[in-house]
């Protein structure tokens, strides 16, 4: 009985875990399909750079850089924010998911769920 | 060509890949690279970058309608991502490291991996004795909705399935892929986890593992916005696509068209690899 107990409190978990995802990575699609309209219309008739690797610039390397960058409008800017955004709908996910461990009492498994967030923020934040 | 017909034509193949990819069950991911670097001359390093952040698309985008299905294992899940996140950040830095060709030519094993996994039957196997003790202690051990109504399943050999896990993400940061079927690989046949829990539970993990790599790319500057736009948009409507009109039955000979344009694809990379025309 307690074991049917928790599996439905894991399926609803998941269950909104499942929507935050989906609707995160709509948002995502959405920023960056209006910045991609815009740097289409303005750099459509423009050979494309793609063959030789240079590196993005330093600005779209960062999180501080991309936020101005997207605020001022900047093109690339919006869309690499919209891809920004869509790399934290799994961070948001397994953030979700130590809240959701936390409420079940179960300490091993906040604990596991805390070191891939760690992992996760030192990727994101860790300054490569 | 200048950048609207570049973008508008790869936005199509990756509509393709992904369309074929949900239709198959492997994903668009591993056919991105390929068609980026030998059909478009992209470079290998722009190439992994867009793919990975089309991989979160998919993963993120189909978490729901797999959690409604009631087979993935959240905790088994979160387990094998200390593992794999680990590893995505280790495959990061390699890229770095290694040179493009010595990419190429794993992405091209890789890839023959695949087209043999794509190909091959797949057997439901349930193991029902006794659980390896570590499983029990890790609460990994869980049940599935079945015809016959649920099933309880045990997880074996925890200690090779992380092991092998930690593989499947260092494959994922290297090459910009989802590396579902390394991940399907540990859960199914190491620690003998039925097929569509290991599946379902596979995708879950595969956004998380992407988003570990995908700090490291971003500030490498391996993320370009420009070439990700049509990529991520592309895979992600074309896999949404092929979800809607899921006919299992019919997708056997899919399957095998799928095995073989993997396997041209990776004798390629590899001969490229080899010659250093990546």
């Amino acid at each position: 009985m307690e074991e049917q107990q928790k599996k439905w409190g894991d399926r609803s978990i998941e269950k909104i875990m499942g929507n935050l995802l989906r609707s995160g990575v709509i948002i995502a699609a959405a920023i960056v399909l209006a910045g991609g309209i815009y740097y289409l219309l303005r750099f459509g008739s423009l050979p494309p750079h793609f063959a030789i690797f240079k590196g993005e610039p330093a600005q779209l390397r960062h999180l501080t850089g991309i936020f101005q960058q997207a605020f001022t409008m900047h093109h690339e800017g919006v869309m690499q924010l919209g891809i920004v955004f869509l790399i934290a709908t799994p961070v948001a996910r397994v953030l979700f998911s130590v809240i959701a461990f936390i409420l079940e009492k179960d300490f091993m498994y906040t604990v596991f769920t805390l070191i891939v967030f760690s992992i996760l923020a030192f990727s994101l934040f860790g300054g490569h | 060509m200048n950048i609207l017909e570049f973008t508008l034509l790869v936005a199509a193949g990756s509509f393709a890949a992904g369309f074929v990819g949900s239709l198959t069950g492997l994903g668009g991911g591993v056919i991105i690279v390929p068609m980026l670097t030998l059909a478009f001359g992209v470079d290998i390093r722009y190439a992994i970058g867009a793919s990975l952040v089309s991989v979160i698309a998919t993963s993120s985008g189909a978490a729901s309608a797999y959690v409604k299905e009631g087979f993935s294992n959240i905790r088994i899940g979160m387990f094998l991502e200390i593992a794999t996140t680990i590893g995505a950040m280790v495959g990061a830095y390699l890229v770095g490291i290694l040179s493009p060709g010595i990419i190429a030519t794993i992405f091209g094993l890789i890839l023959l991996y695949s087209a043999y996994f794509s190909a091959r039957p797949r057997k439901e196997h349930i193991e029902t004795r006794q659980a390896d003790p570590l499983a029990t202690r890790l609460k990994l051990n869980g049940m599935y909705p079945s015809l016959s109504g649920k099933k309880k399943y045990f997880v074996r050999h925890v200690p090779g399935g992380f092991g092998v896990c930690f593989l499947a993400g260092t494959l994922s940061g290297l090459l910009g892929i989802g590396g579902g079927a390394v991940k399907v690989i540990a859960m199914d046949q190491v620690m003998r986890i039925p097929f569509k829990v290991s599946a379902t539970t596979s995708n879950f993990m595969i956004g998380v593992t992407a988003a570990a790599s995908a700090g490291i790319y971003l500030s490498r500057g391996y993320v370009d916005p420009g070439l990700s736009m049509p990529v991520m948009l592309g895979v992600l409507s074309g896999s949404m696509t092929g979800a809607g009109i899921l006919a299992r039955s019919q997708t056997r000979w899919l399957r095998v068209v799928f095995a073989i344009v993997i396997f041209a694809l990776a004798v390629e990379m590899i001969y490229k690899g080899f010659t250093g025309g990546i």
